[in-house]
């Protein structure tokens, strides 16, 4: 032991320095990390970038801003402070005190659920390893590597469940999480939209409001965890998950904003050949990440989340707001399903359908994104507007999964959605055209031609401040 | 349970489950179970899980394999499905339906598996396991059958049987068994593999022994094919791969509401009485004087037609005619004739029809031994009891035999009629083992092992009644005058008795002797899963079957039993 110093180079508040179990595991873990940030990190050779960097739990501790080499990043182990009345607010072990240890019966769903969050974390930073290359401004490129430090924090809290509770099975675990690939035939990562590719910067903004904000709600209902250690590990990384939603959303903004203002300045449609994206162009991404996106929810019906919520492993969005018993052992709900091609709802216990449940409150989060764009739109005097596809388009998991159907909720046959897909999905011309625009701009202060800058830049510095050093 | 009662005819252009797809000497028998494509509504078979129809086409490919195509050496079995093998028998199915059902589900499927090896071991048919994802329970349990097991490493795909930490009862088809006896794995590894619900993966998988080979999904496909190959150049089989095969052509059947006439075999049911006659007749003409002519006269092949009738007749009663607790074994026709095809049979071993023939009436003997039914072999006149068909009485728990003639008969033909009589023949004496590896002759005289070698003396004569009994062979040899009192009394005394006990006393009268993997699979199945499907910890309203799904915890009463 001894060849790393604990508190310096990891900042925690778990005690690593104090825990020998916790070091022996970073000890092997920790090369193997950095081994796979330099393969698989950001491919993009930079001196250094302007990061924020958790060094503590308080207000003041959580945003630590300056320039540091990515390798030099101090990922760190952050659990929200604990609060020693906190109760487990649902399931069968309602108002019991929560764990702080993992309750043998309950340890390889624990184990399971922190593993498929875990391979999420990881999965973006690969995902997205060549943006850096096309970058639209020094300020966007800053914030494509603070997604990823912050993607790798996640990571390591995971890993840290993984190490601190899970014995050998979880160091095992913590190791696989960096042999998996996003699309990698031999050893992909768990979940399907990790495996898709981030090809361009309108995909990655769209990653960032569509795929983060699945993050964001999974976080939300481990957060309620009657494990206490994963409950405070969530809620520490929802502040995280927070950014990243705001680059997404500030991100998607300025695309909207850039392409209203050329329909306006030329008075088209046609903006392509302005050096913009058409919107159609963005409805057809919307539409892509919104529904893999929420393929990410699992199946409709669910006995596995189920059994979870019972057993008080995970709870559901906001779960103290809800005003209902906490348990849901009586009680049905209608959830949507296709038969004889039409789609009709099925009275379904409650307990099974809580995945349509938190579904159902990440669309109504969604809903307010596109609203906001609209509202750009408007500004900007522009008739079209955005719209959020119906849940059951262009599935692959869950009651919707082999059924075809339509953005507007229509149930179609083949040739009907053969036909229509060339409107709603993206097609290789879209994302060739995209990629043509994709030219890096690393000018401090200027920006690409088919996104508008920001209103404002990061941590109180200027748009034009040089967030990143190049090599 | 289903609308109608269920068949088990079902032809590979049909399927819904499976296809099978032949390529010189490499069978690929592919799962793709649709999910709205369930035998009885109520549940969807996700993940490629099965319920009895998903078997029964596996069960007929199976068949057509050996029959069809005597070309294939080696079977692959995989899965259509993308990351998902097979995710084994479904369990809204199973929560939904009766004990009854459950339990002769069960035994199908263990049937089919035990086939499997039994064409592993005697036919040179190496079976494959391309588990490219998920193998869960009876999916595992399904790539425990194959000779190989290939496991798709990817960091994801895992093999398990969840069913002790999910549902609290034991996997269903040889799981257990078949982890310790037939792979080996050592017991505390195989403990913690069967109570982890989500099993183990890749190169675990391996050390543990679950799986011969965890392979990377880039390199899976051509791995499997190349594991197909070298098994198929290493496969015994006798044949090569242009070798005609014998299509299994549709069973014909007439059917009533009193029973079912087959060409050779007939049913009669007598609800009343809640028993089944079923009776087999002999051939009606000598046998073919080669195996090619056997080929040639394909399906009608009297052995092999009559066993795919009694197969189907013993299938269509323990599925569709629960309540009839009492099947009746007779059969009818010349002796001499159906010793002159058990000397054909015996003569030309080594040829894959004969072979293939001789191994299936053995599995459709073995059927009757496991199944839930008191059998009663009834030896009349003009019955023809001998050799092969010989079996079907050793099989009954009980034989009765007449001692000479029915006095009305008597009177009807003149004074001509014949007694009844059995004859043996070498076929019982090794050519249809029970599933304990024994001879009916050596379980029935498990406490005199040197009577089966007295027994071989009388081979190949005809043994009336009073000879039949002094040698063990029948149980009562009434005469004309108690015969048929005896008989009645026995039957309805017999359908008084509680059927649980029955069921369980005669399965311990059935397997005297040593286990095997499959007795044991059998026995632990009716003993102990049964038991555990039936105990409160499962099936109880709190119970962890029925909590399975809805989400509530089971709660278990804690005392060891
Ligand atoms: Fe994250
Ligand atoms: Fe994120």
């Amino acid at each position: 032991m001894g060849t790393i110093d604990y508190t310096g180079r990891i900042p925690n508040n778990v005690d690593l320095a104090g825990d020998r179990r916790l070091q022996r595991a970073l000890e092997s873990w920790q090369p193997k990390f950095l081994a796979w940030w330099a393969e698989m990190g950001p491919a993009l050779p930079t001196r250094d970038v302007y990061l924020r960097t958790a060094v503590s739990v308080g207000r003041e501790g959580w945003a630590h801003f300056g320039h540091v080499a990515l390798p030099e990043y101090r990922w760190g182990i952050f659990l929200s402070e604990r609060s020693p009345d906190r109760a487990i607010g649902f399931g069968r072990h309602k108002g019991e005190p929560v764990w702080q240890q993992v309750p043998g019966e309950h340890r390889s769903d624990l184990q399971r659920l922190i593993v498929v969050q875990g391979d999420t974390e990881p999965a973006s930073v690969e995902q997205q390893r060549h943006l850096g290359a096309t970058a639209p401004s020094l300020y966007d490129l800053r914030n494509l590597f603070q997604v990823n430090v912050e993607e790798g924090r996640h990571l390591w809290a995971m890993v840290y469940l993984l190490h601190a509770y899970f014995g050998r099975d979880g160091r095992e675990e913590a190791e696989a999480l960096l042999l998996r690939n996003s699309g990698s035939e031999d050893a992909p990562r768990i979940l399907g939209a990790f495996n898709e590719p981030t090809p361009d910067w309108l995909a990655f903004f769209m990653f960032t409001y569509f795929t983060d904000r699945d993050g964001k709600y999974q976080l939300g209902t481990l957060k309620e965890s009657a494990f206490d250690p994963l409950a405070r590990t969530c809620d520490f990384m929802l502040k995280e998950e927070a950014h990243h939603m705001m680059v997404g959303t500030t991100g998607v903004d300025r695309v909207v904003a850039r392409t209203a203002e050329l329909m306006r300045e030329h008075d088209t449609d046609d903006i392509a050949r302005y050096g913009g994206i058409p919107l159609g162009v963005l409805q057809r991404y919307l539409n892509f990440h919104y529904s893999v996106s929420l393929d990410l929810f699992g199946s409709e019906t669910s006995t596995n989340v189920a059994n979870y919520f019972t057993n008080g492993l995970k709870g559901r969005w906001q779960e103290d707001r809800r005003k209902d018993d906490h348990v849901l052992a009586e009680g049905h709900t209608a959830v949507e399903t296709v038969a004889d091609g039409r789609i009709t709802a099925v009275e379904t216990p409650l307990l099974v359908a809580l995945n349509q449940d938190l579904r159902t409150e990440y669309t109504a989060d969604c809903g307010s994104g596109v609203t906001r764009w609209n509202r750009i739109l408007a500004e900007y005097g522009i008739g079209e507007r955005l719209l959020l596809p119906h849940h059951g388009f262009n599935r692959a998991v869950g009651a919707y999964a082999g059924h075809r159907i339509a953005p507007d909720g229509t149930v179609l046959d083949a040739e009907q959605w053969a036909a229509g897909v060339p409107q709603w999905l993206p097609s290789d011309d879209d994302m060739a055209f995209v990629a043509s625009l994709m030219q890096p701009v690393y000018e401090p202060g200027r920006v690409a031609s088919w996104i508008a800058p920001p209103k404002q830049g990061i941590d109180g510095r200027p748009f034009a401040y040089e967030y990143v050093h190049l090599v | 349970m289903p609308p109608g009662p269920v068949r088990f005819d079902v032809h590979p252009d049909t399927y819904r489950h499976w296809s099978l797809e032949i390529e010189g000497s490499v069978a690929r028998l592919m799962l793709d179970v649709d999910e709205q494509g369930g035998l009885v509504p109520g549940y969807e078979l996700k993940l490629n899980s099965y319920d009895l129809g998903v078997d029964i086409e596996l069960y007929d490919a199976l068949q057509r394999i050996r029959f069809e195509h005597p070309g294939v050496k080696a079977v692959v079995i995989g899965s259509a499905k993308d990351k998902v093998f097979c995710a084994g028998a479904n369990i809204r199915m199973l929560a939904q339906s009766s004990h009854a059902w459950k339990v002769n589900f069960c035994k199908f499927t263990n049937e089919t598996r035990n086939g499997m090896e039994d064409a592993s071991a005697h036919s040179g048919l190496a079976f494959l396991a391309a588990v490219n994802g998920t193998a869960a329970g009876g999916g595992y349990e399904l790539a425990l059958a194959c000779d190989e097991i290939l496991l798709v490493d990817d960091g994801s795909s895992a093999v398990s049987l969840p069913e002790v930490p999910l549902l609290g009862v034991l996997p269903g088809t040889g799981g257990l068994v078949r982890v310790v006896d037939k792979r080996g794995v050592r017991k505390d590894l195989a403990d913690v593999f069967a109570t982890r619900a989500d099993g183990v993966r890749g190169r675990t998988a391996l050390d543990w022994g679950l799986v011969d080979e965890a392979v990377p999904r880039s390199r899976f496909a051509e791995t499997v094919a190349q594991r197909a190959r070298e098994a198929a150049e290493r496969s015994p089989r006798p044949t090569d791969d242009g070798t005609e095969g014998v299509v299994l052509k549709p069973l014909v059947r007439s059917e009533g509401p009193d029973g079912i006439a087959y060409t050779h075999v007939a049913v009669v049911l007598d609800r009343a009485a809640r028993t089944a006659t079923i009776t087999v007749a002999g051939p009606g003409a000598p046998p073919p004087d080669s195996p090619e002519a056997a080929v040639r006269e394909g399906a009608g092949f009297w052995p092999l037609a009559m066993t795919r009738e009694l197969d189907d007749a013993i299938l269509h009663l323990r599925t569709n005619e629960n309540t009839l607790g009492t099947w009746i074994l007779k059969t009818a026709g010349d002796s001499d004739q159906v010793a002159a095809y058990d000397a054909f049979l015996s003569a030309h071993e080594g040829h894959w029809l004969i072979d293939e023939t001789r191994h299936y009436l053995k599995r459709t003997l073995k059927r009757l031994d496991v199944t839930s039914r008191t059998l009663i072999a009834l030896l009349e006149p003009g019955s023809c009891f001998a050799g092969p068909l010989l079996e079907l009485a050793l099989a009954a728990d009980r034989q009765y035999m007449l001692d000479g003639v029915f006095e009305e008969e008597q009177d009807e033909q003149d004074g001509d009629a014949q007694p009844a009589r059995l004859r043996m023949t070498a076929a019982n004496f090794g050519a249809y083992p029970m599933g304990n590896g024994r001879t009916r002759l050596q379980s029935r005289f498990h406490g005199a092992p040197e009577h089966p070698d007295l027994l071989a003396d009388h081979a190949g004569k005809d043994l009336a009644a009073a000879e039949a009994l002094a040698l063990g062979l029948v149980t009562f040899a009434p005469d004309d005058i108690d015969y048929a009192d005896e008989v009645r009394l026995a039957l309805e005394e017999r359908a008084a008795l509680s059927p649980d006990a029955l069921t369980g006393m005669e399965a311990n009268h059935r397997f005297t002797g040593p286990e095997t993997p499959e007795t044991k699979i059998f026995g632990r199945l009716s003993a102990w899963q049964n038991w555990i499907f039936n105990r409160p910890n499962a099936a109880g309203p709190e119970g962890a079957l029925r909590s399975y799904g809805t989400g509530r915890r089971a709660d278990f009463d804690t005392e060891r039993v």
